[in-house]
């Protein structure tokens, strides 16, 4: 594995070992911005605190993260896996078309603001802590999941879950409502049908990612919260 | 010069904080390193620092920074300062040439109290006596511009990159308990020296990334009672606000926070009746002063220093905690330059203020 010290070695110069199909360790970060950015593939490890912008428009290939990643990490990310261990800062996946972006603790305000699904493609976003307010906002399509690992009986996404979403769901484990769920959602319990069915596998790839327990990813009841298809958001602004 | 709202320039910032709760005092280099890190989030037209705990010799005196753009402003003020306070010391503020810094005005500290008799005959408080005297000399004397004015405190700024304003003001050779710092993009304001961060009246400073939509609401509000709005820049008004409610009208600095960042209705009408009855209170009774629009501010104070987004948070803000020192920045890696261990790192949610004081202090 190559090795690259970002205070002495520039981004330039590392980019230049992306997309070789190989496994690159960037060490030393701290603030650098769009660390794997528009990566097609191989496997890049980062170690400190990158910058904002981390992985964005990412087009195939892993990004481990060891510890936490600031604002705007998987802005537009079209494929790949994106896996921080630490937790993420605002606008986290923002608008990603597809792929897997993985954050073992928290996630900032934001999570997955209108994330989309087309065709094949489907994005997945998974928060084994919390998430902060407006949790898929705007959200177009795919799936967000949220934990809330060692917080069992909080509040585990903050204010204005989903608002303005239209498509796509949003799945969290707990039992409580969360807070002010706008009327132009729909809430549900999740079956133990879908669980084994939708769940299952993404819990299953995220906990071996991790190497965390995948029992205790599924353990618990689940909800899962949908645009009410009844609601169209169509006049919202002007009649037509 | 044109006004806020006259001018439109595209564009972000970057705030950095440093907090001793245990009262111990250390050099501005940490708050500078921390800053430097996020230099690509300003432009070089404005940086600026402020320190607090850093004139124990002068403690009891009020430490008055003006900027001035010729001699005769200069002596226009001082003339001014002489008829109203005691002059205990003065002298220009030792600065370093750097090429990186150009176009200083020059930059004068003033030690002052004010003089007894003239203060008992204004049936004011000397805070009162004194922030009036700074407003008139920002208001009514052209070229002066008071940039802090309060006790043990003072606030460092210019045009140019926030580290290079470090070393222009030789800040490693002064010892603070607080410090916070600032770098700026201007959006829709010029950068000009005055109308660098932090913004201040008597101990209060603040530091903000963000834009205010609501400033010119905000700021006619606040000049109803004696404020004057003349540093171009929107930040300012949250400074005059800040006043008003908290040495004013007595609120705390939390129900001042609950007040710029109010709640939204929706949020208040979920807690529970004694909760939603205090923050409808504090919504109606100063609804002229909700400050909408995005913003991440430090609000550095005699003592303390607090923390505050707007309520929908759309700018960024990471705080951390290592032993009693307490850190906050708009980028976690601004954090980490100087403390690569925190024991905490957190991400306040919107509109919830973070209060940090003295160990035995509150406020």
């Amino acid at each position: 594995m190559r090795v690259f010290d970002i205070r002495k070695d520039s981004l330039e110069t590392i980019r230049k070992y992306e997309n070789r199909n190989e496994e690159i360790e960037i060490k030393g970060c701290l603030g650098e911005r769009y660390i794997g950015c528009a990566m097609r593939n191989g496997i890049l490890h980062v170690k400190g605190t990158p910058g904002n912008g981390l992985a964005s428009y990412l087009d195939g290939g892993t990004i481990y993260v060891d510890g936490n990643a600031q604002d705007a990490t998987a802005d537009t990310m079209n494929a790949g896996l994106v896996a921080v261990r630490g937790s993420a800062g605002d606008a986290l996946a923002y608008g990603m078309r597809s792929g897997r972006v993985y954050v073992l603790g928290d996630a900032g305000y934001r999570a997955g603001v209108h994330m989309k699904a087309y065709e094949e493609n489907r994005s997945i976003l998974v928060i084994g802590g919390r998430s902060g307010s407006f949790l898929g906002e705007y959200l177009a399509g795919g799936i967000i999941i949220v934990l809330g690992l060692g917080h069992e009986g909080e509040n585990i996404t903050g204010y204005f879950c989903g608002n303005g979403m239209y498509a796509g769901t949003i799945y969290l484990r707990t039992e409580t409502t969360p807070l002010n769920l706008s009327d132009k959602l729909i809430k549900r319990s999740v079956g133990d049908e879908e669980k084994a069915n939708v769940l299952r596998p993404i819990l299953s790839d995220f906990a071996s990612v991790f190497s965390v327990s995948e029992e205790e990813c599924l353990s618990g009841s689940f909800m899962a919260i949908e645009a009410d298809k009844a609601k169209s958001y169509s006049q919202l602004y002007a009649a037509v | 010069m044109k006004r806020e709202g006259e001018i439109r320039i595209s564009s972000g910032c970057a705030i950095s904080g440093i907090f001793c709760r245990d009262g111990s005092r250390i050099t501005a280099e940490a708050i500078k390193k921390s800053i430097a890190v996020m230099h690509n989030r300003s432009n070089g037209l404005g940086g600026g620092f402020a320190g607090y705990g850093i004139y124990p010799q002068y403690r009891d005196f009020y430490a008055l920074h003006i900027f001035y753009d010729s001699q005769s402003s200069r002596e226009e003020t001082e003339r001014f300062l002489d008829r109203r306070f005691d002059i205990i010391n003065l002298s220009k503020i030792p600065v370093r040439q750097t090429s990186k810094i150009s176009d200083a005005p020059l930059i004068w500290r003033y030690f002052i109290t004010p003089l007894p008799h003239l203060l008992q005959d204004s049936q004011l408080d000397e805070n009162e006596y004194t922030s009036r005297a700074m407003i008139a000399i920002n208001n009514s004397i052209e070229g002066a511009y008071a940039v802090s004015c309060g006790k043990d405190m003072g606030v460092f700024k210019a045009v140019g990159y926030p580290e290079d304003v470090a070393d222009f003001y030789r800040l490693e050779e002064y010892e603070g308990y607080s410090w916070t710092a600032h770098g700026r993009y201007p959006t829709n304001t010029p950068g000009w020296w005055a109308g660098s961060h932090p913004f201040s009246l008597l101990d209060l400073t603040v530091v903000h990334n963000g834009e205010i939509s609501s400033y010119d609401a905000n700021r006619r509000s606040v000049e109803m009672y004696g404020y004057s709005c003349n540093l171009l820049t929107d930040t300012e008004v949250i400074t005059y606000i800040l006043d008003y409610l908290t040495r004013k009208q007595g609120l705390t600095l939390r129900e001042a926070s609950e007040v710029i960042a109010a709640p939204f209705w929706s949020t208040i009408a979920a807690k529970d009746e004694d909760e939603r009855s205090r923050l409808a209170y504090l919504r109606k009774m100063f609804s002229s002063f909700l400050v909408t629009g995005p913003f991440s501010i430090l609000v550095g104070f005699d003592g303390g220093m607090m923390a505050l987004n707007d309520r929908l948070k759309l700018r960024s803000l990471v705080a951390a905690e290592k032993g009693r020192t307490v850190y906050f920045s708009s980028e976690e890696a601004a954090i980490r330059a100087i403390e690569e261990n925190p024991d905490k790192v957190w991400a306040p949610r919107g509109g919830e203020a973070v209060i940090v004081t003295l160990d035995g202090e509150k406020r």
